[in-house]
């Protein structure tokens, strides 16, 4: 298992770039208030690529350093925290990736990741006209089990099932070679609250070691808390949008009642509520993307950010649509839709931003492991 | 209001501020909320605007009790004996007294204008109990009070240097922008800096080693507005060659370098000059006690040199610095990569290596490891220079400011040199400090002397014109 989990990171120039920062911030260290990313980097003295993916993924790219810096541009050292540890993360997650051919994925990830989900919505689509008679296809089904009049639930849930068990897989493995590269140490139960309460209060995201930070640091300085909250309405839509699909396996399976439930059935309630709050929570997103001081900005995994942002704006509005027309003739087409970006989502899931949340927990599990 | 464009010269303005830092935002800030119009003129531009103000971290502060910045006390007394014991008694004590009874509302004053702390405790180098840390440091804290400035209807003009006020018999009648456009107010606050970044000045009292100072700070503190002061009949404070200048990295920029230049390993090694001499006890005291005599002893030897040499074991024992140590296996191939002479340098090493006494050192105390026989004497840490590899530090006196500045009084108002108050001239922070810290340094007390006579000369200001109340 060793060579699987263990990766031998290369220095690159945005590990070049992290560790030249990294050096005079470690001689300056005013920031350690702000965030995580300084007291974990007070800990090193060399910072090797192993440790500058682990800082990086520790970075919730708040921007709040950079307009604190008196080595910002224009001064000759020219620190730039956020846009450094963004280029180095988005290259940490191709070093992770598995399979090992799939990293490729993550060169210009926005393009890539478009282009799949559009090919799979295509082939999703398409299939489903080519197999299904129009009648059924375009035809108006009520009451239990109109969904899987149009596809069976053994296809419509058996193709999300095989995905789920390689997208599993290469979660995992990343996770691990992540965990095991970066020397993370595990620091018991207690480090895993700790690092879950971070992740579920997105407390680093607000520019302040202990939560009570101003935000995010716009354009102007100024600090605002839109992006933690539109990113709350992300995270918390995206987890009621999974329990209602858990809950929707459970009714068909445990109570053998088929969709589609009633309009105010918990599965129903849990993917409207969720739903919404995923359209809301994903625009606010891409806004306040689009808002951040162009001088933090990464401009390589800029096409990654927006491409994951659209793509989870689409899996839910597509839900959403499919609710409000599964009694008419379109549902076909609508039901269609859907799956083909559900697919499409799942599939590319591993090599996407998707995994940001996954090394962003692993790190703040690290620096709790560390920090006892 | 932020403009570069505006027609700041064809109106007459109350209160005209030079120079936005710490002083300036403050005063600033005080004469606009009690109803004044204010224009700030600051010689940077915006991104570099704030002068030291930026490489600052923390302000010193009397208080009696826990606040939620500042742990423990740290009565008026204490402060009061510390600030006579660094300044070896030269300071206006009146003028001293006013600061540090007024430094107890400044962290709240300064919060209530956006300004953030870190909380209390979790400040470093042990100061949590005197010192309040600005969060991000400050230029954090100059966003915040530019932000308030702005919203309490300052206007701001970057980058634009003052290259002289206009004055008859005491009286300033308006001041000259670089672009010769001329601007007029009611009174006028200077809170423009110090001179350390004008190496000319600075040579009046150091001669021609001035030359190979490096300047820590700002380099738009040039001095330019005191100059045109003194010229013009308003009292000195303080000498012209005092200036805190401690022992920094020879390959940090000329300017600007602030905290990350600085070099930490002189207690835990030997220090020689470009001779490959020792010159002095490098484990006198704690360094954050002795860091700022370093750059006066770096600045007396031949070219502004001397190298700093630690073992792998010493390299440990401080802080890692900006630029990486020059590192080699032997003392004779560190030598020649730091281009001193390789014989005297070994003999040098050597000497001091046997020296040393047995048995570790303890860096948490004054340990007493003193070296035997040797002259200079290393009076602790004392620790054979023996493991490899071995790093050198090249160190050149690095500039924080200087002292040299005009006399106010409690009312922060300029005194003329026959003694009388200046009709419309204020000043405040680095260019007046001199009048509280005539020599010697207390971490913060810059910050607190800026952040005090701000807001008094804002509210002197304020008062003079008959606006209203203020803060």
């Amino acid at each position: 298992m060793t060579e699987v989990n263990l990766i031998a990171l290369a220095e690159s120039p945005a590990h070049d770039e992290t560790a030249r920062i990294m050096q005079i911030c470690n001689a300056c260290r005013y920031c350690e208030g702000f965030c995580a990313v300084f007291p974990a980097m007070e800990k090193r003295r060399l910072f090797a690529p192993a440790d500058t993916a682990y800082l990086a993924n520790l970075c919730h790219h708040c921007g709040a350093c950079y307009h604190a810096c008196q080595y910002a541009p224009p001064h000759e050292f020219a620190v730039n925290v956020p846009q450094a540890l963004a280029e180095r993360r988005l290259e940490s997650y191709a070093e992770f990736a598995w399979p090992r051919p799939m990293a490729r994925l993550f060169d210009r990830n926005g393009l890539q990741v478009s282009v799949w989900v559009t090919a799979i919505l295509i082939l999703v689509v398409g299939a489903m006209l080519m197999l299904i008679s129009p009648d059924l296809f375009w035809g108006v089904h009520l009451g239990e089990g109109a969904f899987y009049v149009i596809m069976p639930h053994v296809v419509m849930a058996g193709i999300p099932l095989m995905i789920t068990s390689f997208v599993l897989i290469s979660l995992i493995i990343g996770a691990r070679r992540y965990w095991r590269t970066t020397g993370a140490k595990w620091g018991g139960w207690s480090a895993v609250r700790e690092a879950m309460a971070a992740a579920a209060t997105m407390r680093y995201l607000g520019g302040d070691n202990n939560g009570t930070g101003s935000g995010c640091s716009g354009p102007d300085e100024r600090g605002s808390m839109a992006r933690r909250y539109y990113h709350h309405f992300t995270f918390y839509g995206f987890m009621l949008c999974f329990a209602s699909t858990s809950l929707g396996t459970l009714y068909h399976y445990l109570l053998g009642r088929e969709a589609p439930y009633g309009y105010f059935e918990l599965p129903v309630i849990l993917g409207t509520v969720g739903g919404v709050m995923l359209c809301v929570g994903t625009a606010g997103l891409w806004r306040e993307k689009r808002r951040m001081d162009p001088a933090t900005k990464s401009w390589t995994s800029l096409g990654m950010d927006y491409a994951f942002i659209w793509l989870l704006f689409w899996v839910s509005a597509t839900g959403l649509i499919l609710l409000a027309v599964r009694h008419t003739g379109f549902m076909g087409l609508a039901l269609a839709v859907h799956l083909g970006v559900v697919y499409g989502f799942f599939a590319i899931l591993p090599f996407s931003k998707f995994v940001h949340g996954l090394y962003r927990s692993a790190a703040l599990l690290a620096y709790a492991g560390e920090s006892r | 209001m932020y403009t570069n464009n505006s027609n700041a010269a064809d109106q007459s303005w109350d209160v005209v501020v030079i120079g936005a830092g710490n002083a300036g935002l403050c005063a600033a800030i005080t004469a606009a909320e009690a109803g004044c119009s204010v224009l700030v003129v600051e010689s940077a531009p915006r991104d570099m605007r704030g002068g030291n103000t930026r490489h600052t971290r923390n302000l010193r502060a009397q208080h009696d009790a826990p606040t939620d910045v500042l742990t423990e006390a740290y009565p008026l007394d204490e402060y009061f004996d510390d600030l006579m014991r660094v300044t070896k008694g030269v300071t206006n004590k009146h003028l001293a007294q006013v600061t540090l009874e007024k430094s107890a509302e400044l962290t709240e004053w300064l919060g209530h204008r956006g300004v953030r702390f870190q909380p209390a405790l979790s400040g470093t180098l042990n100061l949590g109990r005197t010192n309040a840390f600005f969060l991000g440091g400050g230029r954090a804290m100059l966003n915040a009070l530019c932000r308030h400035a702005e919203s309490v209807g300052v206007t701001f003009l970057y980058d634009l240097a003052v290259t002289q006020l206009i004055m008859d018999s005491g009286f300033c009648d308006a001041i000259r922008l670089a672009d010769d456009r001329v601007i007029r107010a009611k009174k006028f606050i200077a809170t423009a800096g110090g001179f350390e970044a004008n190496l000319d000045w600075l040579a009046e009292g150091w001669g021609d080693a001035a030359k190979n100072f490096l300047v820590r700070g700002t380099p738009y503190n040039n001095g330019v507005v005191l100059k045109s002061l003194l010229d013009q009949g308003v009292q000195p404070v303080g000498d012209v060659d005092q200036c805190h200048a401690v022992a920094i990295d020879a390959r940090a920029p000329k300017y600007d370098g602030g905290i990350a230049s600085r070099i930490d390993g002189v207690p835990f090694g030997v220090v020689v000059n470009n001779a490959g001499q020792r010159f002095y006890d490098e484990g006198e005291d704690f360094w954050p006690k002795r860091y700022a005599i370093w750059g006066r002893l770096v600045a007396a030897q031949p070219d502004q040199i001397a190298y700093a040499i630690v073992d792998s074991v010493g390299a440990n024992r401080f802080m890692p610095s900006v630029f990486t140590p020059i590192k080699a296996d032997t003392i004779d191939g560190l030598a020649s990569l730091l281009g001193l002479d390789p014989v005297a340098t070994i003999e040098t090493v050597t000497r001091f290596n046997a020296a040393c006494p047995v048995g570790p050192i303890d860096q948490s105390v004054l340990d007493g490891k003193a070296t035997n026989g040797l002259t200079p004497e290393k009076t602790n840490w004392s620790a054979p220079i023996e493991t490899p590899p071995f790093y050198g530090f090249p160190l050149r006196p690095g500039i924080t400011f200087t002292y040299m500045g005009v006399t106010v009084n409690d009312q922060a108002q300029m005194i003329m040199q026959d003694g009388t108050p200046a009709a419309n001239l204020l000043a405040a922070g680095e260019i007046m400090a001199g009048n509280v810290l005539g020599q010697g340094y207390l971490a913060g007390i810059g910050m607190t002397i800026g952040g005090v006579f701000g807001r008094i000369a804002g509210a002197t200001a304020a008062r003079l014109l008959n606006k209203g109340a203020s803060g």
